[in-house]
């Protein structure tokens, strides 16, 4: 593989794991806007506000870093997207504020009616957060970005029916990682009531993103035949196990297995997001109306990808070990009763 | 429209120049606003962020050592207030990073991989920075003391790794190093040259030093005015005292650092120079002006030191000092603005030196604060204070270096988003950002609040708060 490849992949990597963490974190924040009145949904707020709390921040540093290394290793296409998206992009980094800040906010205050505000502000950003972030990916995968600054229409680029879709996918996936999350952590702290709900929630949820997916191809053949051509032969593989590893996880729901779920689950967005790559690959920017970027095309001095790659995996020997007693010390919190 | 143009002269915004075809000269205005905007709430949260590491794991040293409740209780509320901050300065940085693409992405397109190594160094010190903050701000009881302390120290070197990268990113900007330009593209990089330009250790220097002097001040203003109200107990003493010196220590240490930074432009940035001290012709024996408005093209009403400035640059009231003359008129940054908020950060900080000198005269008599209750309400204002230092710092660095973007490399103009409606963004963003202010103050005001109510309650230990 050429260092741009290395570098792309590098980062498709950042993106599955920001989808994977991040997006369990947003539907969190969308089962927040669906629990119900203040003192009913209480019990469901405070396991979500429970299992998003103590990683929550370092879930958080993947977007950066896919933004960084975007401008890094691909500065031209970086700008293109910043530039024409600007709008989607926006809003998002403003949801992305106020849903950091509120959630903070929330935790700290002990007032019922400031946690409302604060609740409903978090809440109603970690759902349109993913559907901002789901029409930038529709609005790349579609074609829609050429090259420069702001050369793509403001407005199409990012409200078409492709980026619908995404933003669609994304709210959807997010929320459905949630409920598999959520499952898993409500049987360990002994609430079935409460994995009861989440379990009818992952199931509704699962067969409403199937059914979202399934009419997304039909989008995809008329407003993205390119995409759709790539999914439908290079991508194929990646598309056919990622419909059953959906299929598998509702299976596992319904069997009540959480914690495979969790496996299955991740597989299914995984594939998804690695699909996309393979169909558009070997595109950056995939041609529509104008030419396309290719990777080699577009990647920075071969000097620069040489030491931002260095550096990551020297980052990635001191993150990795740390990361693990991170996640080390919170399972084992679980299990010990907790001392008063 | 011409109130309009003449706020863009005043700040360097078009300085005689078009902007490119595209974008309109309001668009650019608010583009920069918006950067400044965000940069300058950013920059206080992460100050907090790298100082505040540093004292409440001091303060949880001396508790371990000691075993004294007072220390145990401060670093435990630094703690949790250090929580909140941590998690808007993330989010706050994270926007940061959105509106380089969003704002500049002239800029990015083509230097972005130049400056991208320090960025993606940054990113690694943030990561290990978020995981051991959230391994010590909830592992309090579940790892051994010593153990946890230990957990806290990569928060500081964390902290003060990022600082340093993100800060070379912007030395960069100033004194651009480490690639070749061919035909407006950039062909070869050396990612290292460009992070360790020139301006680096001035500039680094220079602002970790800040950062631990806004935390110290910032923190002992609280409980200044704690103190002020009478609460005079050893734990409102301790939470004082500790930050305050701390901070009172790096002042002068500062003061030196600012006045290396300020020589480095003498010889590196001379237009800069001349724009903060409001030096229009070359020549020697300039003096060194205290204040002042521009007038024509000299500073009047201000204060004249005679030979002053000839005398700081090379000791020698015949030392050349380079003018505003030297470059074209388009090529200039605007005075006004460079040389006040100069005037502001150099003004504070000769003002904390002589706090810090009365608390070290009362100290070194009698063992104890200053009487005068002056002394307290002084402090009280100091948090105040450092964080405008800091924003009047940042602001001569910046403003003064227009109408570059990329000094003598690519104008402002030149990097900005040519999409129109970058108004609208920035009201957004302002919109949010005031929202965000009075949600964190409140937030604060709210936890010191009820922490008041359990220190209040018989018996209530350490444990007490959590
Ligand atoms: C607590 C805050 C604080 C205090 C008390 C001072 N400074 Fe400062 N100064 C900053 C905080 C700051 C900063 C963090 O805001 C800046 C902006 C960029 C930088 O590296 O540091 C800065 C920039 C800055 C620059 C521009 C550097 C450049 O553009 O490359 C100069 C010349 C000085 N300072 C000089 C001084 C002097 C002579 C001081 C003596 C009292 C001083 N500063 C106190
Ligand atoms: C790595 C650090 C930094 C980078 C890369 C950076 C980058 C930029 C950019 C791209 C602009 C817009 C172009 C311009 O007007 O010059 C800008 C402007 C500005 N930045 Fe910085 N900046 C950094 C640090 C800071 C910080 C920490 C502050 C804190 C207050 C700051 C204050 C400002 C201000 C006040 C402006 C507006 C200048 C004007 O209105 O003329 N900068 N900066
Ligand atoms: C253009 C300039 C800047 C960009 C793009 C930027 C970017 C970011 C980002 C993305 C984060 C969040 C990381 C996370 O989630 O943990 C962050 C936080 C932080 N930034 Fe900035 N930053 C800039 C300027 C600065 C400057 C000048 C400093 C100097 C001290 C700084 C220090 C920090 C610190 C210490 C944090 C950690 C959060 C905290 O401790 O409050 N940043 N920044």
């Amino acid at each position: 593989m050429s260092l741009a490849q290395w570098s792309i992949t590098v980062l498709w990597i950042g993106l599955t794991l920001y989808a994977l963490l991040a997006g369990a974190d947003f539907g969190g924040g969308f089962w927040d806007l669906f629990a119900g009145t203040s003192r009913g949904g209480r019990p469901q707020r405070e396991l979500i506000e429970h299992s998003i709390g103590p990683i929550w921040e370092a879930n958080h540093v993947w977007l950066i870093f896919v933004i960084v290394l975007l401008w890094t290793a691909f500065p031209t296409v970086f700008a293109a997207v910043m530039s024409t998206l600007y709008i989607p992009l926006t809003l998002a980094a403003l949801g992305i504020i106020v849903r950091g800040a509120a959630f903070a906010f929330r935790k700290a205050s002990d007032e019922l009616g400031l946690q409302r505000l604060f609740g409903a502000a978090f809440a109603l950003s970690s759902v349109l957060t993913p559907f901002f972030l789901g029409t930038v990916a529709g609005g790349i995968a579609s074609g829609r970005v050429p090259l420069g600054l702001a050369a793509g229409d403001l407005l199409t680029s990012w409200w078409n029916p492709t980026s619908v879709l995404g933003g669609t996918l994304a709210v959807g996936t997010a929320a459905y990682l949630a409920t598999t999350y959520l499952c898993a952590d409500a049987v360990r702290e002994g609430r079935h009531e409460l994995a009861e709900a989440f379990r009818r929630r992952a199931l509704v949820t699962g067969i409403v993103l199937g059914a979202v997916a399934l009419g997304g191809i039909v989008v995809l053949h008329t407003d993205a035949p390119r995409l759709f051509d790539g999914l439908t032969h290079r991508a194929l593989p990646l598309v056919i196990a990622s419909a059953v590893a959906g299929v598998a996880s509702l299976l596992l729901v319904l069997r009540r297995r959480y914690l495979l779920v969790r496996v299955t689950a991740a597989l299914a967005v995984t594939t998804v997001l690695w699909g996309w790559a393979l169909a558009q690959y070997p595109y950056l920017l995939p041609p529509a109306a104008t030419a396309g970027v290719t990777i080699a095309a577009g990647a920075a001095n071969p000097a620069v990808l040489s030491a931002t790659l260095i550096a990551l995996g020297v980052g990635a020997a001191l993150l990795i070990p740390s990361l693990l007693w991170l996640f080390l010390l919170f399972q084992r919190r679980d299990r010990v009763p907790s001392t008063p | 429209m011409l109130p309009l143009n003449g706020y863009l002269m005043l700040t360097g915004c078009v300085s005689h120049r078009i902007a490119p075809a595209g974008t309109s000269p309001i668009d650019l205005l608010a583009a920069r606003e918006q950067m400044a905007i965000s940069l300058g709430w950013h920059i206080i949260l992460a100050c907090l962020g790298v100082g505040m590491p540093a004292l409440t794991l001091f303060a949880e040293w001396r508790a371990v050592r000691t075993g004294e409740q007072a220390y145990r209780l401060l670093a435990h509320r630094w703690a949790k207030a250090m929580g909140v901050l941590f998690a808007v300065g993330a989010v706050s940085g994270t926007i940061l990073s959105f509106e380089m693409g969003l704002l500049w992405p002239g800029m990015m397109s083509r230097y972005g991989q130049v400056i991208g190594l320090p960025f993606a160094l940054e990113g690694i010190a943030f990561f290990i920075e978020a995981i051991f903050l959230g391994i010590y701000l909830y592992a309090w009881d579940r790892l051994p003391p010593r153990q946890h302390l230990l957990s806290g120290i990569p928060i500081v070197v964390a902290g003060v790794c990022s600082a340093f990268f993100v800060v070379t990113a912007n030395a960069w900007m100033n004194q651009p190093r480490g690639f070749d330009l061919t035909n407006g593209t950039v062909t070869a990089v050396d990612p290292w040259a460009a992070m360790f330009n020139p301006a680096t250790p001035p500039e680094t220097i220079h602002m970790i030093l800040a950062a631990f002097m806004v935390t110290g001040f910032v923190i002992a203003s609280v409980y200044a005015v704690a103190l002020l109200r009478g609460r005079r107990d050893r734990y409102h003493r301790l939470g004082f005292l500790i930050p305050f010196t701390a901070a009172a220590i790096i002042t002068p240490v500062q003061i030196a650092a600012g006045d290396y930074a300020a020589r480095f432009l003498a010889t590196n940035q001379p237009t800069k120079l001349a724009a903060i001290e409001g030096v229009y012709h070359t020549g020697s024996h300039i003096p060194l002006t205290v204040t002042g408005i521009p007038v024509g093209d000299q500073l009047r009403y201000g204060l004249e030191i005679p030979d002053g400035l000839s005398l700081l640059v090379g000791y020698s009231p015949s030392t050349v000092i380079l003018g505003l003359d030297r470059v074209p008129a388009p090529d200039r940054p605007p005075v006004g603005v460079v040389h006040l908020s100069f005037d502001v950060m150099v003004g504070i900080g000769f003002a904390f030196l002589l706090l810090g000198i009365w608390l070290g005269l009362s100290w070194w008599q009698r063992r104890d604060l200053p009487r005068s209750r002056w002394f307290l309400r002084a402090a009280g204002v100091t948090g105040i204070a450092a964080c405008c230092a800091l924003e009047a710092g940042w602001v001569t660095t910046e403003v003064g270096r227009q109408p570059w973007i990329v000094w003598g490399q690519m104008r402002t103009a030149d990097a900005v988003n040519p999409a129109p409606g970058l108004v609208v963004g920035l009201v957004a963003v302002l919109a949010v950002y005031v929202v965000m202010t009075i949600g964190t103050v409140s937030v604060l005001r709210r936890m010191a609040r009820s922490h008041r109510l359990v220190a209040a309650t018989p018996d209530a230990g350490a444990g007490g708060d959590r």
